[in-house]
């Protein structure tokens, strides 16, 4: 049986998909505007950013992305649900 | 390679239990302007195109399934825990005899996705104007299904999606300008 | 972008008078700010991380929100 997440999960992850909005934002224009050097130092920023996030998110949840770009816990923990469509 | 993450792209939330509404998301799944179409288009097309715009076609391409995913969890959760009774009602009976609640890659009208649906035309120009006019085809779609809905968490999904299809439309415009252009991009400013 | 730019547009369809249902008066279409904006320029104004994911853009100037222009008729 599938844990109900904690409210605290639904923050963060919004959290996450603010950060990784923009990063999408900034990807998209700097594919046509690659000389742009404001918008590659936000990005740069943005990626840190995100990569605390998820550091932050994974302690608690387990990983978010495979393999071996997330931890894994102990036992292997990540086929534990609930998956994106089921929150 | 792709690399899969546990998240969605935005929160997709559904108010009401209206599996009618899956029956017309579903045009955004398997249809000739959905997400399936628009992220398989951009990919295939990265491969005979000059090195200039192939990282935004990776990129709106590999977004395009994010978005895929959406869909996917607004149907996944309006026919979730129908009845067939319910899906009776919801007109979804013809898509039940075949895939119970399961998803297909159908249209609203339950014509199956096909290949055609992709244009590669092998001429940048050519290619990209038809990306242009399939992202702003896919807005109108979005239009379309906002139009017949009432649930309102299920547009504010739906308007970050049609938000989505102008912004992609306005790089593939850029797209173009950057393959017609021989000078530096930088005198554009 | 040229602020005068509106984001929706309208026509009237003829009704011929063996047309069997009553006019719908005005047919609208959509004419989003990205049909406008030309290669976008650097630095534009941008909305908080969690404003551009709510509205789906980090430029305002791209923002176009979108309702059933028909339902006030019903
Ligand atoms: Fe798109």
């Amino acid at each position: 049986m599938q844990q109900t997440l904690p409210e605290e999960f639904y923050q963060w992850m919004e959290e996450l998909q603010a950060v990784d909005f923009v990063l999408v934002e900034l990807t998209l224009y700097l594919d046509t505007h690659p000389q742009d050097q404001t918008a590659i130092q936000q990005f740069n920023q943005f990626a840190q950013q995100r990569k605390h996030i998820k550091k932050a998110i994974e302690s608690k949840y387990g990983p978010l992305q495979q393999y071996g770009n997330s931890y894994s816990g102990m036992p292997w923990n990540w086929s534990d649900g609930p998956w994106p469509w089921q929150l | 390679m792709w690399v899969y993450e546990k998240k969605l792209q935005y929160p997709v939330k559904v108010t009401s239990c209206n599996p009618t509404l899956a029956k017309y998301l579903i045009e955004q799944y398997g249809g000739s302007d959905g997400e399936l179409a628009a992220a398989l288009r951009y990919l295939n097309q990265r491969y005979t195109i000059p090195d200039k715009v192939i990282g935004l076609l990776t990129d709106i391409g590999t977004e395009e399934f994010a978005h895929l995913e959406m869909i996917a969890t607004m149907i996944y959760k309006l026919t979730k825990d129908a009845t067939p009774e319910q899906l009776k009602e919801a007109g979804i009976a013809d898509h039940y005899v075949n895939h119970d609640s399961a998803l297909f890659y159908h249209n609203a009208a339950g014509v199956p996705f096909t290949a055609s649906y992709i244009a590669a035309k092998g001429d940048p120009i050519a290619d990209l104007y038809e990306d242009i006019a399939a992202e702003e085809k896919a807005r109108a779609t979005y239009q379309w299904i906002i139009n017949m809905s009432d649930d309102p968490d299920l547009n504010d999904s739906l308007r970050f999606l049609r938000e989505r299809e102008i912004i992609h439309s306005q790089r593939f415009r850029e797209a173009v300008e950057i393959l017609k252009e021989e000078r530096d991009r930088k005198i554009f400013f | 972008m040229n602020s005068k730019n509106t984001n929706q547009k309208s026509y009237v369809p003829y009704h011929s008078p063996y047309d069997p249902c009553p006019p719908i008066g005005k047919k609208f279409y959509s004419t989003p700010p990205n049909l406008y904006m030309g290669f976008q320029p650097y630095n534009l104004p941008q909305y908080s991380p969690k404003e551009a994911l709510m509205k789906g853009t980090l430029w305002p100037a791209f923002y176009d929100y979108y309702e059933n222009p028909y339902e006030k008729r019903r």
